[in-house]
């Protein structure tokens, strides 16, 4: 089935990470195709989410974190000097792990990103791209009629994916995705799963999670981290089916993490 | 007498504590019974039994003992004399019988003063007997009874921590009950003041001068011409107007660098400049208002007078614009230590949300953290506020203390604050309306500053339900 040549959007090499003394990586080396989901498993404080955010250089914001090695996004390090964050994150989306609406309208919360980069010439423009940015992140026929409410009062599962469309709605290349479904419920949950199997249409997913089954479900390719290490990547099916790390096999039949 | 006792009563404690523990325990495993609560608490039960009656004795005794010898002495005095004394009179008598008692009596010395004397120090020496007794009697008894308690079933751990919730209710009742005390005091002597004064006339008259309704008798009836002026005399409108005036100049100079410090401190400093800035700027928070006042009235009033002869422009050397100057820099580290907690409230997560949108830092304070912090802002301006109209010392110095309608911040002006101070000191006739306008000025600036207060709280509260 996999015959088309797939195309490798972002390409880390021997990426480590250091909070102040302690390394949190060890010299990971990832591949992750274009328009395809690419889920992290692994156990708790193995660094999934510090190499989710190293992708947008988020970890930026953290004062000790130092990054070592390189991302290229679209053949270009993005840790390199000349490269501008603003215009990095413009591309790179994300999603984190707890919804984060911002304390304004549901309006106002899709539209703050495309305010900020100057996308929407008129008020129609910015209300077309409101709404198709709800539209793709399934959350416009809840809303519609209540753009003016404030983003804070919904639901967790609508607030996560109002934070969805925020992310889609400066049309980023890729999305990264911090345990997206943790808050929430299994309806909300199946829903979001949809949706990113909808979006990878469009976009390039990263996704961390700890739910083996949405692991299964939701991705193209897997990579399992344990202890700061990537212990293996590859395809989901094989590594669900036949993984070939013991390790790795133990995880994913609950033996431990 | 009383700290022997006192001191007494501290050294049977502690023998008590170490008796009671002792005893459960020796109780315990000579009859491998469990007890009901842990050894110690048999102590402070042992020990608290031991205190309270007998420091309750020493309480009500020094309470009573002046009024009873008082009483039977003066009674004593009234049947030998046998002449009807008037209540001064017998309050004189009775000051120069304490003072002969106390072998500080000079000038001549009346039969019934020494007489009285020498009841005084024999109904003394009696009470302090009495009262000796008394104490042993009371620390004898509730030893006894908490000794026979410790034998039983009793559950000594919540005798114990009922005590210690009675004593800290008892606490927390006086603090409540001298706040009352307080405000009513205050509304006692107000209403008073608004008898002469027509409430109306205080708080929309346009000139004060009290001074001019100085010396008057009190029952006397007044003239038409003098009411009048009275009524004239109290209109505290300038003093309101003065107030404001010199707070809101403090504001003008202790919100904007007290909040873009805050936003500093919370957003860009860095670990280390954190660690010494906020300790810094809090030093100015420290400083004595006083300092702050000398400041303002012996370098800053004068720099602006030179300055604005220079200028060719007319500044008297005490100005509304000094005062609130300093004290504006005097509010800065409130404003910005509380503006620094708020936004520092502000979750991360908001922060991250609206960078990985590629916002910069400085779009993110703009467009998310403030707006999100802005009503715990408001909120601690509306405190810095309160301050700023219940500040003393800085206007009492700086302002002046002509009650001037202005708003030229170059003249002298007045405040609440500075006019009570002014009326309070030096010698005062109760009764006048001089010094009654003071508790009436009191109460205006309490109610105001209560006011901006409940508001600044609800503001913040709001803001915390938010968040949390
Ligand atoms: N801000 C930080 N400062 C210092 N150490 C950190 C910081 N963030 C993460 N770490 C450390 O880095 C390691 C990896 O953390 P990370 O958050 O990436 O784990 P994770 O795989 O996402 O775990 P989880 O599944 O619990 O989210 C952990 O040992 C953690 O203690
Ligand atoms: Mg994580």
């Amino acid at each position: 089935m996999d015959v088309i040549m797939n195309e490798e959007k972002i390409i880390a090499k021997d990426v480590s990470v250091f909070y102040g003394e302690k390394q949190a990586l060890f010299d990971v080396n990832l591949s992750i195709d274009k328009n395809k989901v690419t889920s992290l498993i692994g156990p708790s404080g193995c660094g999934k989410s510090t190499f989710i955010r190293c992708i947008n250089r988020m970890n930026d914001v953290i004062d000790i974190c130092k990054v070592q090695g390189a991302i290229e996004i679209n053949g270009h390090n993005i840790y390199d000097k000349s490269v501008d964050v603003v215009k990095l994150r413009e591309k790179v989306g994300m999603v984190f792990q707890k919804p984060n609406p911002f304390p304004k309208s549901i309006y106002d919360n899709v539209a703050y990103g495309p305010t900020i980069h100057g996308l929407a010439n008129n008020k129609t423009d910015m209300d077309q791209i409101v709404e198709n940015s709800l539209k793709k992140a399934a959350l416009w026929e809840e809303v519609k009629d209540r753009l003016n409410d404030a983003g804070t009062g919904l639901s967790g599962g609508q607030q996560q994916r109002l934070c969805i469309a925020r992310a889609i709605s400066i049309n980023p290349e890729v999305i990264l995705m911090d345990e997206p479904c943790s808050a929430l419920d299994p309806i909300a949950t199946a829903k979001i799963e949809d949706l990113i199997g909808e979006l990878k249409e469009t976009f390039t997913i990263v996704i961390v999670t700890h739910s083996m089954s949405q692991a299964a479900r939701v991705s193209q390719k897997t990579g399992f981290f344990h202890l700061g290490k990537l212990i293996e990547f590859d395809s989901t099916d094989k590594i669900f089916k036949n993984p070939s790390n013991s390790m790795t096999q133990d995880y994913i039949t609950g033996r431990f993490g | 007498m009383n700290s022997i006792l006192l001191f007494v009563l501290l050294i049977l404690c502690i023998f008590s504590f170490y008796y009671g523990q002792s005893r459960i325990k020796k109780i315990s495993s000579a009859s491998a019974i469990t007890v009901k609560s842990l050894p110690h608490f048999y102590g402070y039960y042992q020990a608290l039994w031991c205190a309270l009656p007998a420091f309750l004795v020493i309480v009500f005794w020094s309470i009573l003992e002046p009024i009873v010898v008082k009483n039977l002495i003066l009674n004593q005095i009234q049947s030998t004399t046998l002449q009807e004394l008037s209540k001064n009179e017998l309050t004189l008598l009775y000051s120069q019988i304490v003072s002969l008692a106390g072998n500080n009596f000079s000038g001549n010395i009346t039969e019934a003063v020494k007489q009285g004397a020498f009841s005084y120090k024999n109904f003394l020496s009696i009470s302090q007997s009495s009262k000796i007794v008394l104490f042993l009697c009371a620390v004898i008894a509730a030893t006894l009874f908490a000794h026979s308690k410790i034998n039983n079933n009793v559950h000594a751990r919540e005798g114990v921590e009922k005590i210690f919730i009675i004593i800290l209710f008892l606490s927390a009742t006086a603090a409540i009950l001298t706040t009352v005390g307080i405000i009513f005091a205050l509304l006692f002597e107000t209403l008073k003041f608004f008898k002469t004064i027509n409430i109306f006339d205080f708080m929309f008259g346009l000139s004060w001068s009290p001074q001019r309704a100085f010396v008057r008798d009190a029952g006397a009836v007044l003239t038409a011409a003098q009411v009048q002026d009275l009524k004239d005399a109290f209109g505290a409108v300038p003093l309101f107007a003065g107030t404001a005036f010199i707070a809101f100049i403090a504001m003008c100079v202790a919100v904007p660098i007290g909040l873009f410090s805050g936003i500093y401190l919370a957003e860009y400093a860095s670990f280390k400049q954190r660690k010494w800035g906020k300790p810094i700027i809090e030093i100015l928070a420290g400083i004595p208002t006083v300092v702050y006042g000398f400041f303002a009235a012996l370098t800053v009033g004068p720099f602006f007078k030179v300055l604005g002869n220079s200028l060719g422009v007319e500044v008297s050397s005490e100005s509304a614009l000094a005062a609130g100057l300093v004290m504006g820099v005097m509010i800065i580290p409130f404003v910005s230590s509380l503006s620094d907690d708020v936004i520092n409230a502000v979750p991360q997560s908001l922060r991250e949300g609206s960078l990985a949108l590629g916002a910069t830092h400085s779009e993110t304070i703009k467009k998310v953290v403030f707006p999100a912090a802005l009503p715990g802002i408001v909120g601690s301006i509306l405190l810095a506020v309160s301050r700023a109209v219940g500040e003393t010392m800085i206007v009492v110095m700086a302002a002046g203390l002509a009650a001037n309608l202005t708003i030229n911040p170059l003249e002298a002006t007045t405040t609440i604050t500075t006019q009570i101070v002014m009326i309070l000191v030096g010698d005062q006739e109760f009764t006048s309306p001089k010094t009654q306008s003071a508790f009436a000025l009191g109460l205006t600036l309490f109610c105001l500053t209560l006011i901006l207060n409940f508001i600044a709280l609800r503001f913040v509260k709001k803001y915390r339900e938010k968040y949390e």
